[in-house]
């Protein structure tokens, strides 16, 4: 099984972040992983995007052209990648800030409101988090036991507070899965 | 040692520390920023040297006077950046020493742009300064088959004498896979007798230089560099081969593109096309045995040589299909990729035609 994914919004909505914790997880699980950050002259102010790859067989090109599922935090990024997705995939749309809905029929589409989320939890910062909560629970690319390892990892130390927080934003994200 | 995630750049600048070098010289520029960063952080934590230069020009003749002394010096910038230290790089092959310089490939002519590219096929392999000289080209398709290359180019260059060029491009620079450092095999080698290291009285000065002035010198030099490529030739050839066996098309493709390649490659087969993939890790010396053998298979209806330029190591190809089959080329070029979708249906109009 290959789960082959984009993962996009504007610079700032932590869409690099949500692929390395995820490919970290999945790696950790012992799967074969890629990330691949687009460093073009968008990343200010503008789309940001990554491709992942996480997979049982070994990884050939590391760019999704034709993914299984895209991640989209903004509308831009729904407008420039819903027809990226394969039939059958998965679309992910942060619809606290997208009030578009996708026009594809033959995709599964879930809707997720990522920031609503997140402010009802206290801060913008984790509606990646419930994002990805969200993705890990509709595709199984990684367990949510391993992405609260790599998250406890991460902020270990002074930072250790946002642990619970990020846990509690992981939660409420696959509780949007039905 | 257990797996780790890395970043392209920083496991090369890491895999050269590992193997030993203790020279930075550089100069910044998207998309290889990361090396130069990590060396910044790094080399003064292990009694190295990291200098940013106040040009590319002035960085590769660092890097020609740190080889000079026998240190283990290592440059790296992206297309432009190359295009300024030609000068340095014929100097050095010139004056025969080792070093090593990774080129993270981004689109071109000129400025271009800053997105991967494989452009300077020709540059690093066919020349690129002046003279009559040869750099060793290695071309990773992964984040740890770079870390190993890196590890070896240092020992290769110390081997033979001669700069070593790893050529990535921007997707390598910048993408995260697992990395596992492992211990290299360690060649041996000469000591440095050569370098100019000081007489302490005890011998006559080491000269490096590249300065022949007489005709007849300046000849016997290009003869005595010209055995020593050879040598190489006969030593030095990398090559991967993938389904290579009863295909009906080969593809020739090195670094990520080949990658690229791999995806189509399984997408034909689930349609009942055969196709295989040559992927040179050397692209000097070229394994152009290996094209030869595949086109004197009966299998082999063509190939097709893809890459993210306008077709430059197509000739190479040609040269080792020697006319027995045809070589067809596709591509994409200035930061532009070839997509698995687009090389598989470019393969069945070439099959269709062929049949």
């Amino acid at each position: 099984m290959a789960h082959e994914i984009i993962m996009a919004g504007f610079g700032g909505q932590g869409v690099m972040a949500m692929g390395k914790i995820l490919v970290e997880a999945a790696m950790e699980e012992g799967k074969n992983v890629s990330w691949l950050p687009s460093y073009g002259p968008e990343m200010r102010g503008g789309t940001a995007n990554c491709s992942v790859i996480v997979s049982d067989e070994p990884i050939g090109a590391p760019i999704v052209t034709e993914a299984t599922a895209a991640i989209v935090m903004n509308r831009p990024s729904l407008d420039k990648y819903e027809s990226m997705v394969v039939p059958g995939g998965a679309l992910l749309i942060n619809s606290s800030l997208i009030d578009k809905k996708a026009t594809r029929e033959d995709i599964k589409v879930h809707y997720v409101p990522a920031n609503d989320i997140a402010q009802e939890l206290g801060t913008d910062k984790v509606a990646n988090i419930v994002m990805l909560g969200a993705y890990i629970q509709a595709s199984g690319a990684a367990s949510a036991d391993s992405i609260m390892n790599i998250i406890t990892q991460m902020f270990a130390g002074k930072k250790a507070t946002v642990i619970p927080l990020n846990k509690e934003a992981l939660l409420r994200g696959a509780a949007c899965i039905k | 040692m257990a797996k780790e995630l890395w970043k392209g750049n920083e496991a090369v600048a890491e895999a050269a520390i590992k193997a030993g070098c203790r020279f930075f010289f550089g100069y910044p520029i998207t998309p290889q920023n990361e090396i130069p960063e990590y060396m910044a952080m790094k080399m003064p934590q292990i009694d190295g040297c990291f200098l940013q230069a106040e040009s590319e020009v002035a960085a590769i003749n660092m890097v020609y006077g740190a080889a000079g002394a026998g240190a283990r010096v290592m440059t790296s910038s992206s297309s432009p950046g190359i295009s300024l230290k030609q000068e340095g790089i014929t100097y050095i092959a010139g004056a025969e020493l080792p070093c090593v310089i990774v080129n993270m490939v981004r689109g071109g002519p000129g400025l271009g742009s800053i997105q991967p590219a494989q452009s300077d096929y020709f540059q690093a392999c066919k020349g690129g300064g002046h003279g009559d000289y040869r750099l060793i080209v290695l071309a990773p398709a992964s984040v740890q088959e770079a870390v190993d290359l890196v590890q070896e180019a240092f020992d290769i260059a110390d081997q033979y004498r001669n700069p070593v060029m790893i050529l990535g491009d921007g997707m390598m620079g910048q993408m995260m896979e697992p990395v596992e450092f492992k211990e290299v095999k360690k060649r041996s080698l000469p000591e440095k007798t050569w370098a100019t290291v000081g007489t302490k009285g005890k011998r006559k000065p080491n000269v490096v230089n590249s300065l022949y002035i007489d005709a007849a010198d300046c000849h016997n030099h290009n003869v005595d560099l010209f055995k020593k490529y050879a040598e190489i030739e006969k030593n030095e050839v990398r090559v991967d081969t993938y389904n290579v066996e009863n295909a009906e098309i080969v593809f020739v493709a090195y670094g990520t593109t080949a990658r690229i390649v791999k995806n189509a490659i399984n997408s034909l087969a689930k349609e009942g096309i055969k196709a295989g993939l040559i992927r040179p890790v050397t692209l000097w010396p070229y394994p152009y045995k290996a094209i030869e053998e595949a086109a004197e298979k009966a299998s082999v209806k063509a190939f097709m040589s893809v890459e993210m330029s306008m077709g430059q190591m197509v000739e190479d190809v040609k040269l080792g299909a020697n006319g027995k089959k045809p070589v067809y080329f596709y591509g994409k070029a200035g930061g532009a990729f070839p997509t698995p979708k687009g090389i598989a249906e470019e393969a069945k109009k070439i099959l269709g035609g062929a049949k």
